[in-house]
């Protein structure tokens, strides 16, 4: 019960905040476009950081394909909300156009996430038997492969790329979504499945010793990483109004992996702070005009030799603030 | 088990009974952590049989073998050093849980009640092996005798037919082995599994097992209750010396 009044206190909060933030709710009050973008864009990064860090970060896979499923989730949408959503409209006309517009936009991202998902699983199921470096490799070369193949299809815009997108996605639906990324991931973390996942990144061979199927937990992982950077592709698509498949090169899963390392690998507040950080650092360097580059560089080394696990490394950020315990009921002592 | 030219094992004809406490002795190179390797899956025997209470297992993944019933820990110790003493044992008990990701996702309650199970029960499991103080301390900081025993925990939370312990005395001290050595009987006359044991220390091995076997060059060279294996005069030469 707890949890469903914080949801919708949530909800509400990020509607009213982001009328607000537009200059919709007080008369006069509203801030430039541009930051309201950039905090935006900060939001999916943060889908795609968490979702990543689930392979990466938990599980101890190297996956460098994460823009691959993003594409897919944009393009998938895209096509959706361009092919039928005038018929998705009509089929709603009962509802009020906000919700009609709603409507589409969950059932666009929920297509071009299950795409994304399947595309995950087809991936998955013969690179996860690889290990470390060849990993990186084949998820590199798939990522790049999704793309190219993307780039090909003229439907989709091919090499002029994806426009008329109506911006069906705001401020609002992004941070929404990206809670719910937090909370799964950290609903799947904290788990019996998720303890499998990290018992393979510490010891594969000794996690299928005892009875894990590690192939399974694995490729599982994978799809359910996969249809969330779908979502961040699709939310990506709906906010921008335009897509084009070179903001989906092997660059922005790089990008996706410095998120994560910054911000600590196996650690989702970690991934939140460092997706946050990539983009404060990146916007705020650009005073500095070609130098941007350089100093950003500079600074990713300077973190990597200073903390080289991260600044929250495996912990969560709460666990530097000490709760005071809780006394439990010890259980009855089993004779023995 | 052929390794390309070179044959590790030989010949080798063993069974276990359900409840039989059984010691796989000999030199080192003997072949012995290669039987375990061969019986749990992580190599593909080259030639021979495999069953376990009545089904054939040769060729099928360790984890599944794991499912069907035989645990195993490793001479090297291979916790999981990052997670908590508690989470190693529960990780081993995931493969006897029902509840799937979709329960724990959407938290219900089918999912809180197999957590409190599942919590309860390695509790139980680390009180058994004196282990519950160490509950939330990260297993790569425990000393080497505890680390040990949390291997053997471990297997046991996947609720075993047969265990098969590799050197579960290597580096401990006589007090520590003859801890062991009531753990293991212990351990075999609660649960009524079967233990398969590989040691180099004999009185562990001579002072727990109904059954010894000895492998010496990847060949059996005897098999039989301690007392008949200390005399048999092959044994002596190839291996124990003066036992």
């Amino acid at each position: 019960m707890k949890g469903f009044v914080l949801a919708i206190v949530f909800v509400a909060v990020l509607f009213l905040g982001n009328s607000l933030l537009t200059g919709g709710l007080l008369p006069g009050f509203s801030v430039s476009p541009y930051f309201l973008q950039v905090v935006s864009l900060a939001g999916i990064n943060i889908i795609l950081a968490v979702s990543l860090n689930l392979i990466n970060g938990f599980t101890g896979q190297f996956s460098i394909g994460h823009a691959g499923f993003m594409a897919i989730g944009a393009y998938v949408s895209a096509y959706v909300t361009a092919a039928f959503g005038d018929r998705i409209r009509g089929a709603l006309g009962m509802l009020p156009p906000t919700f009609q517009n709603s409507a589409l936009l969950l059932i666009a991202l929920g297509i071009g996430a299950a795409c994304a998902a399947v595309a995950g699983f087809l991936v998955g199921v013969p690179s996860l038997r690889l290990r470390g470096d060849y990993l990186a490799i084949v998820t590199l070369g798939f990522g790049e492969i999704i793309r190219v193949f993307i780039l090909n299809i003229d439907a989709v815009g091919g090499a002029r790329g994806f426009s008329g997108i109506p911006r069906l996605a705001n401020f609002a639906w992004i941070y929404l979504f990206a809670g719910a990324t937090i909370l799964v991931v950290s609903r799947i973390v904290r788990s019996s499945f998720g303890r499998t996942l990290v018992a393979i990144r510490e010891d594969e061979i000794a996690a299928e010793a005892m009875g894990v199927n590690t192939t399974r937990s694995k490729v599982i992982s994978f799809v359910v990483s996969s249809a969330m950077a779908g979502v961040a592709g699709g939310l990506f698509a709906h906010y921008l109004m335009y897509v084009h498949t070179n903001s989906f090169t092997f660059i922005k899963s790089f990008e996706i992996i410095i998120m994560i390392v910054i911000g600590g690998l196996g650690s989702i507040t970690g991934s939140v702070l460092g997706a946050v950080l990539y983009i404060v650092l990146t916007e705020g360097l650009r005073q500095f005009a070609q130098y941007r580059m350089v100093l950003f560089s500079l600074l990713l080394i300077v973190i990597m030799i200073v903390r080289p696990q991260g600044i929250l490394g495996h912990r969560e950020l709460w666990s530097f603030f000490p709760r005071r315990r809780r006394v439990e009921p010890v259980p009855p002592a089993v004779a023995g | 088990m052929r390794f390309g030219g070179l044959v590790a094992v030989n010949d080798l004809d063993l069974s276990i009974e359900p409840g039989q406490l059984y010691g796989l002795i000999g030199p080192n190179g003997a072949g012995k952590t290669t039987v375990f390797n061969v019986i749990t899956g992580v190599y593909r025997p080259t030639s021979g049989e495999i069953s376990f209470k009545g089904q054939p297992i040769v060729g099928e993944r360790s984890g599944k073998i794991t499912r069907r019933g035989i645990a195993r820990t490793f001479q090297n110790i291979r916790l999981f050093g990052e997670m908590t003493v508690l989470e190693n044992v529960k990780v081993a008990s995931h493969c006897r849980q029902t509840a799937d990701l979709a329960s724990a996702v959407f938290r219900t309650p089918a999912h809180h009640s197999e957590e409190k199970r599942v919590d309860l029960q390695s509790r139980d499991l680390l009180k058994i092996f004196h282990l519950e103080q160490f509950a939330d301390e990260k297993a790569k900081n425990l000393p080497y005798g505890s680390q040990r025993r949390l291997e053997i925990a471990r297997a046991m939370a996947t609720l075993p037919r047969l265990l098969l312990l590799d050197e579960p005395a290597a580096g401990m001290n006589p007090q520590e082995a003859r801890q062991l050595m009531e753990l293991i009987r212990w351990v075999r006359d609660r649960f009524g599994m079967g233990i398969l044991l590989v040691e180099h220390n004999m009185k562990v091995v001579m002072g727990v097992c109904e059954t010894v076997h000895v492998l010496d060059y990847g060949a059996t060279i005897a098999v039989g209750p301690p007392a008949e294996i200390q005399r048999n005069p092959k044994v002596i030469e190839a291996y124990l010396g003066g036992a």
